[in-house]
C-alpha cells in the first residue's frame, strides 16, 4: 500500500504541474504536449485503481488520437509557431477567483463527506467484465454512443469542408 | 489509499480547467481545458466505481472518453471554420451575437 501511495502522489504532482502549464504556457504546441502528461497521468491512475481497460483506452484514444487532432488543429489555424502574446484575456483575476471558488468548495465538500473512506485493497476489474457489462446492461447506451460518433463524424466533415 | 485522494486531485484538475476556459482566448486552448475537465470527471468515475465495487464507473468513463472524442472532432471543425472566415481563432472576436 505504501508503494501505491507514493506512486499516487508522484503522479498527482506531475499532473497538477502539467495541468497548470497547459492553462498558463504561452506556446500553443507546448500546451498540447503538457496535456499529454496530464492524460498519461490519468491513465496511470486508472491502472493504479485496477481498471486496465479504461487505462489502455485512455492511452489509445486520448494520447493516440485526440492529441494528434489537437496538433493538426494548431498547425492548420496558426502558421507562426512559438510564443504568442495575445493568448490570454487581460483580466485574469475574476477567472482565478471563479476557479478558486469552484475548487475550494469541491475539495471541502469531498473531504467533508468522503474524508476517511478507504478504497478496497483488491479492486481489479478485468476486460471481460467490462465487455460483459457494456453488451448486456448498457447496450442501449452503447448503441446511442455509436450513433453519436457517426453524427459527430459527419457533422465535422460538413462543418469543415470547403464549399 | 483513500478515495478522497482521487476526488481531491480531480477537483483540483477541474478548477484548473475552469480557469483555462475562462482565461484563454485561443479556441484550441479552450478545447484543451475542456479535455482537462472531462479527464477529472473520468478519474472521479473510476475511483468511485472502485470504492463501491461496481463496474458502472468504468463503463461510464469509457462513454465519457467516446463523447470527448466526438466533442473534439466537432469543436476543432468549428474552430477551423472560424479561422477560415476571420483569419484568427481569437474567441473574443467572435461576438456576432452580442446585442
Amino acid at each position: 500500500m505504501v508503494a501505491q501511495n507514493v506512486a499516487f502522489w508522484v503522479i498527482a504532482a506531475a499532473m497538477v504541474y502539467a495541468a497548470l502549464r497547459v492553462v498558463t504556457t504561452r506556446n500553443v504546441v507546448h500546451a498540447a504536449l503538457y496535456l499529454v502528461v496530464v492524460l498519461a497521468g490519468a491513465a496511470a491512475l486508472f491502472l493504479l485503481l485496477g481498471s486496465e481497460f479504461v487505462g489502455i483506452t485512455q492511452v489509445l484514444i486520448y494520447i493516440g488520437a485526440i492529441i494528434v487532432l489537437f496538433l493538426f488543429g494548431i498547425m492548420l489555424t496558426r502558421a507562426p509557431m512559438g510564443k504568442e502574446k495575445a493568448l490570454d484575456h487581460p483580466r485574469k483575476l475574476p477567472a482565478l477567483l471563479a476557479a478558486l471558488i469552484v475548487g475550494g468548495v469541491t475539495v471541502y465538500s469531498v473531504l467533508d463527506y468522503f474524508g476517511s473512506e478507504q478504497l478496497p485493497r483488491e479492486s481489479r476489474t478485468t476486460t471481460r467484465e467490462v465487455a460483459d457489462s457494456i453488451f448486456s446492461n448498457y447496450i442501449i447506451a452503447f448503441e446511442a454512443v455509436s450513433v453519436l460518433l457517426l453524427a459527430a463524424l459527419i457533422g465535422a466533415i460538413v462543418v469543415a469542408r470547403k464549399e | 489509499m483513500y478515495v478522497s485522494q482521487f476526488a481531491v486531485l480531480a477537483a483540483v484538475l477541474f478548477a484548473i480547467g475552469v480557469y483555462g476556459i475562462l482565461v484563454r482566448r485561443n479556441g484550441i486552448l479552450v478545447l484543451m481545458s475542456v479535455e482537462l475537465i472531462l479527464n477529472s470527471v473520468n478519474i472521479n468515475l473510476v475511483a468511485f466505481g472502485a470504492l463501491r465495487d461496481t463496474i458502472a464507473g468504468e463503463v461510464f468513463a469509457l462513454f465519457v472518453i467516446t463523447v470527448a472524442a466526438a466533442e473534439v472532432g466537432v469543436g476543432l471543425a468549428i474552430v477551423l471554420l472560424i479561422y477560415r472566415n476571420r483569419r484568427s481563432v481569437d474567441l473574443s472576436e467572435v461576438d456576432l451575437m452580442r446585442g
